[in-house]
């Protein structure tokens, strides 16, 4: 889609295109890259490959619509983009969740950042050449997606978390199932550090590779696990807490080296972190009570009472045919991806569909530090700086 | 710890006011969040301050957002999400762009993140930003016309 205009321009240097259809640039990245023999002299990316109009598509749709187009955004993280889509627009209507409904919330958000770091390590496990850490991590994030299918009747796009709560009540035995994969989970992260963290392999491939310092990161307003690696304790759970996360004990882990193989660390014991948070989120959820707010025209009555009370059924039909109008105003929540800050900012006219909806997707912003993170590497430490870098295409490009 | 992250955002719009008057045309408040909104021409020192003076520390821009209020003028609102990682704040800078001069400074020298930022802005909504060493389109292929995300450019079928 670009012409690349060469840096130096000499006739030393050769352009080599590299995407969009690389299977390591995990997904349709197309990366130009100025080569002065191995060494990468410039390396620009180019993205749209991928650009569906989710931000246009939101404008036209009522805000309860919205949240399944919201699944689609970060396609391995779809609970996190309907949780930050759904705090905004409840913040729009000063809705006040029960505790249970967010401790649900959290729970489902912290499997989700398990599964998606399990993605991310098996595949960048297998750019780096190491195949049989793909099929395990899927095998585990496998067990996850079935949690997913037994509380929203769906594996990736769930749109499980609505406006005002979530979707349904937790399903029968769900206790038991979530239990079984924690009690599972810690020996077979084990077993992939065992496969990873000493080998040498591995640490060749990524130590050292893709340094960016922690003022040149901020500076490129990088977030997440690629910010951490670096140092800085930036981590919206803990900064600007929501959806309750305040009440839990875990910690953020962070590393200094700032390089790929720091990366990877952090991810692996965010993913340690995780599970805890997801015990103690089940100790927390009772086993009776509400998963939605109180608030009449704008959360969906249950059946039963709409068989018998008119207010319920006109509520309904108002809800589904027009939809609510949350008052004139703007809102802006961040929340923490598995990649970075996810931001979503909601603006509102007065009108049932919304004035504008914009994510932040902490992936298009972090790719913005791949051309320094390259600079002057070997052309294979690229696709070792793109795959800790952890993009998702459906969200870099929207 | 809640009470803690945000306490003090509305002081960093009287601080600004301080250092110059004509800086603060309005501090909204609302919801919980505080906007700054700061005349077009003053945006790029306004941000500079908020960055580089030591007890704000506005070190990450976060976010950059266009709001297109059609057929209202000044129909663009540009919304900078500033955040603060020692101070845990967040503030919003807002500046208003009229359709017939959409032309903003650009914030790449005060904050380089905003490279790409930017470019979705002007890619999406044709605004353009003086300063801006690489303004480009960025998700739409080169050849495009129009701007898909204002307000006047319908959602299906042809323009």
């Amino acid at each position: 889609m670009t012409t690349v205009e060469t840096a130096t321009g000499t006739a030393k240097t050769m352009v080599l295109n590299m995407g969009p259809q690389h299977p390591s640039t995990h997904g349709v990245l197309r990366v130009l890259l100025e080569l002065d023999g191995e060494n990468v002299v410039t390396a620009i990316p180019d993205l749209g490959y991928l650009h569906t109009g989710i931000e246009k598509s939101c404008e036209d749709k009522t805000y309860s619509q919205a949240i399944t187009l919201t699944d689609r955004i970060d396609y391995l993280n779809p609970l996190g983009n309907n949780l930050v889509y759904c705090l905004a627009v409840e913040k729009l209507l000063g809705l006040e969740l029960p505790k249970r409904a967010q401790y649900i919330r959290v729970m489902m958000v912290e499997l989700q950042r398990i599964s998606s770091h399990l993605v991310w390590l098996g595949t960048h496990a297998l750019d780096m050449g190491a195949m049989s850490v793909m099929l395990y991590c899927f095998r585990e994030r496998e067990e996850i997606l079935k949690i997913f299918e037994r509380f929203a009747g769906q594996r990736m796009m769930t749109s499980y978390i609505r406006i005002g709560g979530v979707a349904l009540q937790p399903p029968a035995g769900w206790r038991e199932m979530v239990k079984k994969f924690l009690d599972m989970m810690p020996a077979r992260i084990d077993e992939y550090e065992g496969l990873l963290t000493t080998n040498r392999i591995w640490q060749g491939r990524l130590k050292g590779v893709g340094y960016l310092s922690a003022e040149d990161l901020i500076a490129l307003s990088t977030t997440g696990p690629g910010l951490r690696a670096a140092g800085v304790n930036y981590d919206n759970r803990k900064m600007f807490p929501y959806s309750s996360y305040e009440e839990f004990d875990f910690d953020v882990p962070t590393r200094t080296e700032s390089d790929c193989y720091a990366r990877y660390l952090v991810r692996v014991a965010e993913m340690r972190e995780s599970l805890k948070i997801v015990r103690q989120a089940m100790d927390r959820i009772t086993d009776e009570g509400p998963i939605k707010a109180e608030a009449p025209g704008i959360i969906p009555p249950e059946r039963e009472k709409m068989k018998t009370e008119m207010e319920a059924l006109i509520y309904h039909f108002k809800i589904f045919t027009e939809g609510f109008s949350p008052p004139p105003g703007e809102a802006f929540v961040a929340v923490e991806s598995p990649r970075g800050e996810l931001g979503c900012f909601v603006a509102s006219d007065g009108s049932p569909k919304p004035l504008r909806v914009h994510f932040r997707g902490p992936s298009f912003v972090n790719l913005q530090a791949l051309p320094f993170m390259v600079q002057g590497q070997l052309i294979a430490d690229v696709v070792a700086s793109i795959g800790t870098i952890d993009i998702v295409l459906g969200e870099v490009d929207r | 710890m809640t009470q803690l992250a945000n306490a003090n955002a509305k002081v960093v719009g009287e601080r600004l006011r301080t250092w110059n008057a004509q800086a603060v045309a309005e501090i909204i408040e609302y919801r919980g969040e505080i906007t700054i909104v700061v005349p077009k021409e003053l945006l790029r020192a306004a941000a500079k301050y908020c960055k580089e003076t030591a007890d704000l520390n506005f070190n990450l821009l976060s976010d950059v957002t266009c709001v297109d209020r059609f057929p209202i003028e000044p129909r663009f609102e540009l919304n900078y999400q500033l955040v603060s990682i020692p101070r845990r704040e967040r503030i919003r800078l807002r500046t208003a762009v009229t359709a017939e001069t959409p032309i903003v400074d650009s914030l790449m020298p005060v904050w380089p993140g905003a490279n790409w930022l930017e470019r979705e802005v002007f890619d999406l909504f044709g605004i353009k930003f003086t300063g801006h060493t690489d303004l480009r389109r960025i998700l739409l292929p080169d050849g495009f016309v129009g701007s898909p995300l204002r307000r006047d450019f319908p959602t299906e079928g042809q323009r």
